[in-house]
């Protein structure tokens, strides 16, 4: 019953959303208020139907019912009750029914919290954010019903993809579809204000926070499925570059682009046609990235669950979305009032430069993510575009993005002093240069790149801290003063500093692990011991080990440093019966922010075991910069004049305007 | 500054960077593109040792020998050409005789592949592409795993 229960409320939500889509904007087109206020309640009746839905999908997980086809597929009554949860939406089409879920909230939010806004902008992004709704709604029932039935009900599930059976994807694909359909509601704001032909300091205002919302978990599930793939593929890779990893980097950079490009608008008045194009673009790539990872175009190590058949479909919308949106802002962003002026040397001007850095950058993702799908289509050649091709068109790109980062902030807005910042940022570039001496000192020669790489990390984390420093007028003032400035410096202040400061740090980590990474591999008889840096791992022997549905091989080694225990660590093969798969369990061991990392082969006919050792310096950094960034944009996000929906016009000619 | 002035800063920055962003696509490109070929087209082409090129198709039965240390020898075929494969280090958990395969590296004079990274990314549903469509032309394509799986009686809407 609970399934069909859910079937029928999807059912009631695509009505809704139909409803939603269509009689608010007739209504903001005949500027009649009662057909425009249909918006508000229909958003979250169509949420709470949705949530029905989903609830219905993860009631048949939890009670095990494998009379459904999606739970036998993806489930097995002896998993634990947090992969069951996980198992809804860890294959194809649970995971389309959580991003109509999320898709939802965040339309039931708007009518929700957008009580200030003007009632004809809140009505025509509701209707084309629930148009979105429609679509989804609609693919999902047509094409991929996660509430179909068996006859005859089998006894025991086929389980879950042993790989996505881990705390870390347990919980990485929603804060990633968070971050990916967040951007929905900044592009339905875009198209709202094409389709009234208006938009103003006000519209950025507005949306702003929702793009913040949206990078913060953009940023955090990027992180955490970086980490997932570290610790689970057992390569000790982080970054693979794998289409389906570009699909959520390319948003990722579109957001970061907009979030600034935004600012601009609300304090200046300025880019309005650039920033609506940037919303369109955000969420375009996520739109592409969903049609990447469901349509089954590629294949991949995430690529866990698709459907070909269903290609067609999501190309469909696509090409409808991206298209449409596309076509309305060809007619009518020349419609649009260009606002204030500014000189190229300027925050504006520094604000575009990271634009254009920024959007280049993602370019250049997106022609290598899609050049080999293009090529294969259209010639039938068959190439592969791996790391070396983004790290000589990525790289390149960011280096004078990160020398540029520091000077944004220090910039007033209109007209700006670039000498000025220069001899401010002076302190920065020392501690840079410093960096650089040291690093190529204590690597007695070598590449140049890497001293001036960790130089150029420590520079940027510096300059992020400048700002901070003089506002606060810390090393002149008492110290008891200074803190009490920095108590009453802008959340939006302090939210820049850290996300820049946090860039800095996942930089240096980056290098640090690419750069200094040591790897051992060899083949082990218990009694052996195998050495890295200044550590000693002694093999004692493997075990059996039962779990709740698998079996663990585990390896058990003794970690000794110049001869003392340190502690242990038990990497293991760990096989899952009903699916007859085996996955390696790695075994880390954290010391400070580096870490030793071991990973298990194959055991040989004569006893002996081959293992595969890393140590990997600073590798911590890389994810700890991300968690930064994230609560840089958690403070900005807090900050108070944020939440106010009023318009309020930018102070002109402020030299020190606070930097957010 | 005139407005005239400032509107060509801008355009010029702009098309400064996407002339960047462009030359190094092109330049990254042509260097570092690495071509997918099955073993028989490895043949046909008669692709010259050193050029650094995947090859995918499936680990023939019975091939895989294990040497000293890690490294460890076998074939890979897509039923119509077979091509030596040597390797040294860990092979990836789901690396087994019968199933698919993708090595990357370079022919040595000798007509051995040496590959410095194999990966057999699938599992019982997955297989690489790459392989899966060479397999489809050659027309050896098993669809056992299908099988296996599709006794599943079919959903029905209620």
């Amino acid at each position: 019953m609970i399934a069909e229960f859910g079937h029928y409320a999807l059912v009631l939500a695509l009505a809704l959303a139909l409803v939603q889509a269509s009689v608010p904007m007739i209504g903001a087109r005949k500027n009649d208020s009662v057909l425009m206020a249909v918006a508000g309640p229909t958003a979250i009746a169509q949420f709470c139907f949705v949530a029905i839905a989903f609830a219905a999908l993860m009631t048949c997980y939890v009670r095990s019912d494998f009379s459904v086809v999606n739970v036998f597929e993806n489930s097995h009554s002896a998993k634990p009750l947090m992969y069951k949860l996980s198992g809804v939406w860890g294959n194809h089409e649970g995971s389309m029914l959580l991003w109509v879920l999320i898709l939802s909230v965040f339309g039931a939010l708007v009518a929700l919290f957008g009580a200030n806004l003007p009632a004809r902008l809140k009505a025509n992004v509701l209707a084309v954010q629930s148009s979105i709704a429609v679509a989804f709604i609609l693919f999902i029932l047509v094409t991929s019903n996660p509430f179909l039935r068996i006859a005859d009900a089998p006894l025991e599930g086929r389980d879950l993809n042993p790989i996505l059976q881990d705390p870390g994807l347990a919980i990485h694909p929603p804060l990633l579809y968070v971050g990916y359909v967040g951007l929905s509601i900044s592009f339905s704001f875009a198209i709202a204000a094409l389709i009234d032909g208006r938009i103003d300091a006000a519209w950025a205002r507005w949306v702003r926070p929702w793009t913040l919302l949206a990078w913060i978990f953009l940023t955090l599930g990027i992180a955490m499925g970086s980490y997932w793939a570290y610790y689970t593929l057992g390569w000790g890779g982080w970054w693979f570059w794998d289409p389906v990893e570009n699909a959520s980097f390319m948003p990722w950079l579109a957001a970061t682009a907009l979030l600034h490009s935004a600012l601009v608008m609300e304090k200046r008045d300025a880019l309005k046609v650039w920033t609506i194009l940037l919303a369109i673009l955000a969420f375009s790539l996520s739109l592409i990235g969903t049609f990447l990872v469901r349509s089954g175009v590629l294949t991949s190590v995430h690529a866990f669950a698709n459907d070909p058949a269903r290609g067609v479909f999501i190309l469909a919308i696509l090409v409808l979305f991206i298209g449409g949106s596309l076509t309305l802002f060809a007619l009518r962003a020349p419609l649009l009032k260009q606002g204030g002026l500014f000189a190229p040397v300027s925050r504006e001007g520094a604000l575009v430069l990271n634009n254009l850095f920024l959007v280049s950058a993602c370019a250049t993702v997106f022609i290598g993510t899609l050049y080999p799908l293009a090529l294969e289509a259209l010639t039938g050649e068959k190439i592969s575009v791996g790391a070396p091709f983004f790290n000589a068109t990525f790289a390149p790109l960011f280096v004078p993005l990160l020398i540029a980062v520091p000077f944004g902030p220090l910039l007033a807005w209109k007209r700006g002093d670039l000498l000025g910042v220069a001899q401010r940022l002076v302190g920065a570039a020392g501690i840079g240069v410093i960096t650089v001496a040291v690093v190529f000192a204590m690597e007695g020669g070598g590449p140049i790149l890497v001293p001036f790489a960790i130089g150029l990390a420590l520079y940027v984390m510096a300059g992020a801290l400048t700002e901070i420093v003089e506002r606060t007028g810390l090393l002149k003032v008492p110290l008891a003063t200074a803190f009490a400035r920095a108590r009453g410096l802008p959340r939006s202040a302090w939210g820049a500093a850290f996300a820049h400061f946090g860039l800095g740090i996942t930089l240096l980590g980056i290098i640090g692990e690419t750069q200094w990474s040591l790897e051992r591999i060899a083949e082990l008889k218990p009694g052996q011991t195998i050495s890295i840096r200044r550590y000693d791992l002694h093999f004692d022997g493997v075990r059996n080990r039962q779990g709740p549905n698998y079996r663990d091989l585990a390896a058990h080694f003794t970690v000794r440093r110049h001869g003392d225990v340190i502690g242990v660590m038990e990497p293991a093969k760990r096989s899952f019966p009903s699916r007859g798969t085996a996955i390696t369990e790695t075994a880390l061991m954290t010391r400070g922010v580096s870490q030793l990392y071991l990973s298990l082969g194959d055991p040989n006919p004569d006893g002996s075991l081959a293992v595969r050792l890393y140590y990997k310096p600073l590798v911590l950094l890389i994810w700890l910069g991300a968690v930064v960034m994230v609560v840089g944009g958690g403070l900005s996000l807090s900050d108070r004049r944020l939440r106010v929906g009023a318009p309020r016009p930018a102070r002109s000619k402020a030299a020190l305007s606070p930097a957010e | 500054m005139t407005r005239r002035q400032r509107r060509f800063s801008l355009i010029g920055a702009a098309l400064g960077i996407l002339a960047l962003a462009v030359a190094l696509v092109l330049s990254a490109l042509k260097d570092s593109i690495v071509f997918f070929n099955t073993p028989t087209e490895l043949v046909e082409k008669q692709v010259k040792p050193g050029t650094r090129l995947r090859i995918g198709g499936l680990v023939k039965e019975g091939s895989v020998l294990r040497g000293d240390g890690l490294a460890v020898r076998f074939e890979v075929t897509d039923g119509k050409s077979t091509v030596p494969v040597a390797y040294r280090g860990l092979l990836p958990d789901l690396f087994r005789e019968g199933q698919g395969v993708v090595a990357e590296g370079a022919l040595d004079p000798g007509g051995i592949f040496r590959a410095d990274s194999v990966l057999a990314k699938h599992d019982e549903t997955y297989m690489p592409k790459d392989v899966a469509d060479a397999l489809k032309k050659q027309g050896h394509w098993k669809d056992d795993y299908e099988k296996k799986l599709g006794a599943a009686p079919r959903g029905t809407a209620q």
